[in-house]
């Protein structure tokens, strides 16, 4: 007993070891978004701030605040609608099964595998020629690029309810859209915060679709933050504050919806 | 309240047929059961007059209405099935009001069905909680509830009981029965259970391989099966069956299984004088067999040389596995008996109580 436990405990060395190299870059964003622009330097790069200004806060976010806002507008509905378009699929692909749905299911889950960079000529094309532009545009794509994992989640779930909770439904007077709303969508709200969590991260945190897809006018904070950097001499420090500002809505959304999040992937059924 | 009738009913998967050619009328008012062993259909026939399954030939009428076409929420029936199906997000109290809610009913009325119905039910302080929160046994009223406040013609029951622990099971049985006399409905239920199919029915429908094999009340299916399958599936232990031959023997007639023979007694003898070397199956029940100790004065008793092999003390009852050449049966004797294991006893058949098969189209001869 005694000898597992000191076992134990030198399993944590390597894993506190792997933690803080993980957590190094975040240790030089923060310190270096509190350093005024005399402190940046490779040589003291590892040194902490001589004060805590918020200086650098405030001039990033006066530099980022429309794109952030951006980003929140495009994101929030994509986020939602693809979710939303998620849990019909997987519902109907689950449990109002029609002829072909086992087959039509793979050729959605296909779409997860297709890189984005495959696609982008043909995507800007396509949006230019249908005349959605801007973060429009962009809010479509990301809603279509993410019903392939959103319909995978719910489809899922769905399946692994039984069939007689619908045959009661049916039953007592629910008919297919009854059903979905009475029954399904109340019962997926885990699976919905699983998904949006997802599909906001994924949104947020995409440059590819973005930087091809809108203009400086419509920036979302991804591209902003790239561009901030401009040519010449780069304020570290502004930028290091700018990269936290653009990562902070995310982490909050984890932070405050983690346990929910961890919960749904783990909670499949609903026996008990 | 209505009744309910199969006129030629199919139901078919692909080239599997599940339902043959089902034709029969549920009274209304009646309580009937539908028994069967697992696979045999029996569920299959429930769903299809539930509207859960099409039919695939013939004709399902509730009341004088045919519902073939009849979506499940407009036939007027409520169903409880065997996992209970409630919803786990909604209270117990909107679990029960939901059907009423979809219909519109007014609020007043939704609340003065579902507080009469609890209160039937004896789940009145449950009515706040979630199904997660409830036993099993709950659950299962709640899910009765729920079909009750509907008010429907026809009670359709899955196999409600069959998650159930055994002690329970018997006390639920028992309340079904009261809310079948109490809301004067007709019931149609379904389980593999023949106890529970005995216990609870007006009428038992025994049905086997998609076939509906008999359907009478309960004594008449005990006394009188009309084939081998009935006749082995009611009861419990199981009829015990000789495979034997029909042989004259002057004006009587003999049952020869090669290890033992029984006469039948000349008041029984009429449908089999004419079937002198036919091959049959010779069934008596376990309770038809007696230690000649304990026997019953005045029975047509027909003596058989035996082995016991195990006995089994039952308190009220002993029950007999004996032997006898390639024979093996069950005698459900007296618990004064003396018999013990390995010895050559002799036991007595009552000849009163016996059943004559077909062995080719396993129907009985009577």
């Amino acid at each position: 007993m005694k000898g597992l436990r000191i076992g134990k405990n030198w399993l944590y060395l390597p894993l506190i070891g792997m933690a803080v190299f993980y957590l190094l870059p975040m240790y030089v964003i923060l310190v270096t978004g509190f350093k005024s622009f005399g402190e940046i330097d490779l040589k003291t790069m590892w040194n902490l701030p001589r004060g805590i200004a918020l200086d650098n806060y405030i001039e990033a976010y006066s530099k980022l605040a429309p794109s952030l806002w951006n980003s929140f507008s495009m994101v929030i509905p994509a986020a939602i609608i693809s979710s939303f378009l998620g849990s019909l699929n997987g519902f109907i692909l689950a449990k109002w099964k029609f002829r072909g749905a086992d087959f039509i299911f793979p050729f959605i889950l296909f779409g997860m595998f297709i890189p984005y960079q495959s696609i982008l000529i043909p995507l800007v094309q396509f949006m230019k020629a249908v005349g959605i532009t801007g973060l429009a545009g962009l809010a479509m794509a990301h809603i279509i690029y993410g019903i392939p994992i959103t319909t995978l989640t719910f489809r899922n779930y769905y399946a692994s309810l039984p069939q007689e909770l619908l045959e009661a439904a049916k039953i007592d007077g629910a008919d297919m859209l009854g059903i979905y709303r009475y029954i399904l969508l109340p019962i997926s709200l885990p699976s919905f915060v699983v998904v949006l969590i997802w599909q906001f991260t994924s949104a947020w945190n995409d440059f590819l679709f973005a930087v091809v897809l809108t203009g400086n006018t419509d920036w979302p904070i991804t591209v902003a933050l790239n561009n901030m950097a401009g040519r010449g001499i780069i304020s570290w420090n502004v930028q290091m504050a700018g990269s936290l500002l653009a990562a902070l809505p995310t982490l909050l959304v984890y932070i405050f919806l983690g346990r929910y999040f961890l919960r749904g992937l783990l909670a499949g059924s609903l026996k008990g | 309240m209505a009744s309910v009738t199969y006129k030629n009913v199919f139901k078919k998967f692909g080239d599997l047929t599940i339902i043959k050619d089902l034709d029969f009328q549920v009274e209304d008012k009646e309580f009937l059961v539908l028994v069967g062993p697992s696979g045999c259909g029996k569920t299959t026939a429930l769903r299809l007059l539930a509207g859960l399954e099409e039919i695939t030939e013939g004709l399902i009428t509730i009341g004088d209405r045919v519902v073939n076409d009849i979506a499940p929420k407009d036939r007027d029936i409520a169903m409880v099935f065997q996992s209970y199906a409630l919803y786990p997000h909604l209270s117990v109290y909107d679990n029960m009001a939901f059907g009423l809610k979809l219909r519109k009913t007014p609020k007043g009325e939704i609340k003065r069905r579902v507080t009469e119905a609890a209160e039937i039910l004896g789940i009145t302080e449950l009515l706040q909680r979630k199904p997660r929160q409830l036993s099993g046994g709950q659950r299962q009223r709640v899910a009765v509830g729920r079909a009750i406040v509907r008010e429907p013609k026809v009670f359709l029951f899955d196999e409600p009981l069959s998650n159930l622990d055994a002690k329970l099971r018997v006390q639920m049985r028992a309340e079904i029965s009261k809310l079948h006399q109490r809301l004067q409905t007709t019931f149609i239920y379904v389980t593999h259970d023949q106890t529970e199919a005995m216990t609870m029915a007006t009428r038992i429908a025994v049905i086997n391989k998609g076939i509906l094999q008999q359907l009478d009340t309960p004594q008449v299916l005990y006394d009188r099966p009309s084939n081998l399958f009935v006749a082995g599936f009611i009861g419990s232990p199981s009829m015990n069956f000789f495979p034997a031959k029909l042989s004259k023997d002057g004006d009587g007639i003999i049952v020869d299984t090669v290890d033992f023979k029984v006469k039948i007694p000349s008041k029984h003898a009429e449908p089999y004088k004419s079937l002198g070397g036919k091959e049959i199956i010779f069934g008596i029940r376990p309770e038809n067999i007696h230690d000649p100790e304990f026997a019953p004065p005045n029975i047509q008793g027909e003596k058989i040389a035996a082995k016991v092999d195990v006995t089994e003390l039952m308190g009220n009852e002993t029950l007999l596995y004996l032997v006898s050449g390639k024979n093996t049966f069950v005698g459900r004797v007296d618990p004064r008996s003396k018999f013990h294991v390995n010895d050559s006893v002799q036991v007595v058949f009552d000849m009163d109580k016996f059943h004559i098969f077909d062995r080719g189209t396993e129907e009985v001869i009577r």
